[in-house]
């Protein structure tokens, strides 16, 4: 029997369905090229996996940002990379004949279709801040998927939805002639980022250079092609703590 | 030092004002009454050191000041006071994010070229291993109605500080 210890991978509860596959292949790519052993852990919800980190269960975290203040400033992880060719901007979207054109068209009561993503719906909602919307003044539909934000516009049971705009880029051509954007952030500097945890840092170097390296190789980047990335950008911890002043500006009340 | 403000760069019929900076002196305003509409979508960030010295900015705070990245950086964050603001406001904000908490406000904010613009800011203290190091804003897109609340209140704050408010009122 070995001791080494197993270290546990896990990904934002947000990630795309469509690169599921790719976290357990990143996995098995993370244990060959650190020579560790690890286990790909996906949660349902934010909150089981949030319950996870309380309890010291995870190591490596491709986190949600609106979760990157407690890893980092509760739990002690360290900033790693974020992903290149991705984005965490919000789109706000109705169906295509919907009688709103403008968000100013807008009125308490509206009924908004989102998904649990916390970035996403923290971004959504400052976007209707601007015309006096807020969580009192609107009715939420709560759904599992961006798939299913979309049918909610269609079948009239929502009249705006907060999508993910990468996720819009994976609807068929039939859904997204059906809907129509009325903004969209463009925020640029709130991301996901992989983080890893103080039992994991020992190896964060050989972490970091894999990572680096991973577009060079056609390994690398056949795991990448999977994940739907481009490559990894490093990150300093500084970048990490800037952007989670950010976002605390945006949480607070 | 801040720069004067220069009247080929500034469009449109403008109002004067000689504004008093901290540890800048008096600088010498050129404001018209021209508002730049907040870009939908968008976060202007800043940050500065300890002392309101910016250090940091995003594209959309160059887009929107109007100025350089270059003539931002090291620059006082006062270079985009507008004298329409009241004194009070910024002696809350100070007092807050000395004090390691949130300030939030609306503010008015003045371009290179002599125009405004409206923000609904938040200041937060950047700690770092326990030491303030610095601070950000974060600015979004207020909504009319805010504007116009925050015209009414400066309108009055302006009036106890023995002045009075000459911008347009909504
Ligand atoms: C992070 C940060 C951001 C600030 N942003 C602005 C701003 O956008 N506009 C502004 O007029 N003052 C801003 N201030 C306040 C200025 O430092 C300054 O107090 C204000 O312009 C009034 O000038 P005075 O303090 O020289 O009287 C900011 C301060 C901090 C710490």
């Amino acid at each position: 029997m070995s001791t080494e210890p197993i270290f546990q991978l896990t990904v934002s509860p947000d990630f795309t369905p469509a690169h599921i596959s790719g976290w357990y292949i990143f996995n098995t790519w993370l244990q060959r090229n650190l020579n560790v052993r690890a286990h790909c852990e996906l949660y349902d919800d934010f909150e089981s996996q949030r319950q996870a980190i309380r309890d010291d269960r995870v190591d490596l975290i491709y986190a949600n940002p609106f979760d990157a203040a407690m890893l980092v400033r509760e739990k002690n992880f360290t900033a790693i990379a974020k992903a290149i060719g991705v984005t965490d901007e919000c789109v706000i979207a109705v169906a295509a004949e919907s009688s709103i054109q403008h968000l100013e068209d807008l009125k308490p009561g509206a009924r908004l279709a989102k998904t649990d993503d916390p970035d996403i719906n923290l971004i959504g909602m400052i976007m209707l801040e601007s015309v006096d919307l807020n969580d009192d003044s609107v009715e939420p539909v709560v759904v599992d998927s961006y798939v299913l934000v979309a049918k909610a516009l269609l079948r009239g049971t929502a009249d705006i939805g907060f999508f993910l705009k990468d996720s819009c880029d994976e609807f068929s051509g039939a859904i997204r002639k059906q809907l129509r954007p009325l903004v969209h952030s463009q925020i640029g500097d709130i991301q996901h980022i992989l983080l890893a945890s103080p039992r994991l840092v020992a190896h964060s170097a050989s972490l970091r250079h894999a990572l680096a390296e991973m577009p060079n190789n056609p390994q690398g980047n056949s795991v990448l092609e999977s994940l739907g990335f481009m490559g990894w950008q490093l990150l300093e911890q500084e970048d990490t703590e800037f952007m989670i002043d950010m976002i605390d500006t945006l949480k607070a009340k | 030092m801040l720069e004067p403000m220069h009247a080929n760069q500034v469009v449109g019929k403008y109002r004067q004002y000689d504004q008093h900076l901290y540890k800048q002196g008096f600088r010498h305003l050129l404001v018209t009454d021209i508002e730049v509409p907040y870009p939908d979508g968008k976060l202007i960030v800043s940050r500065t050191d300890t002392q309101g010295i910016i250090t940091h900015c995003n594209q959309s705070f160059v887009d929107m000041s109007g100025y350089t990245e270059a003539e931002l950086i090291g620059a006082p964050h006062s270079i985009l006071r507008h004298p329409d603001m009241p004194t009070l406001a910024f002696k809350g904000l100070w007092d807050e994010v000395e004090a390691g908490k949130i300030w939030h406000g609306y503010v008015k904010n003045l371009r290179k070229d002599g125009a405004f613009y409206w923000v609904y800011a938040t200041v937060i203290p950047n700690v770092r291993e326990g030491v303030v190091v610095g601070y950000t804003s974060v600015r979004r897109k207020p909504s009319r109605a805010k504007i116009a609340a925050a015209i009414a209140l400066y309108q009055t704050l302006k009036l106890k500080e023995g002045n009075h408010w000459e911008g347009p009122t909504q």
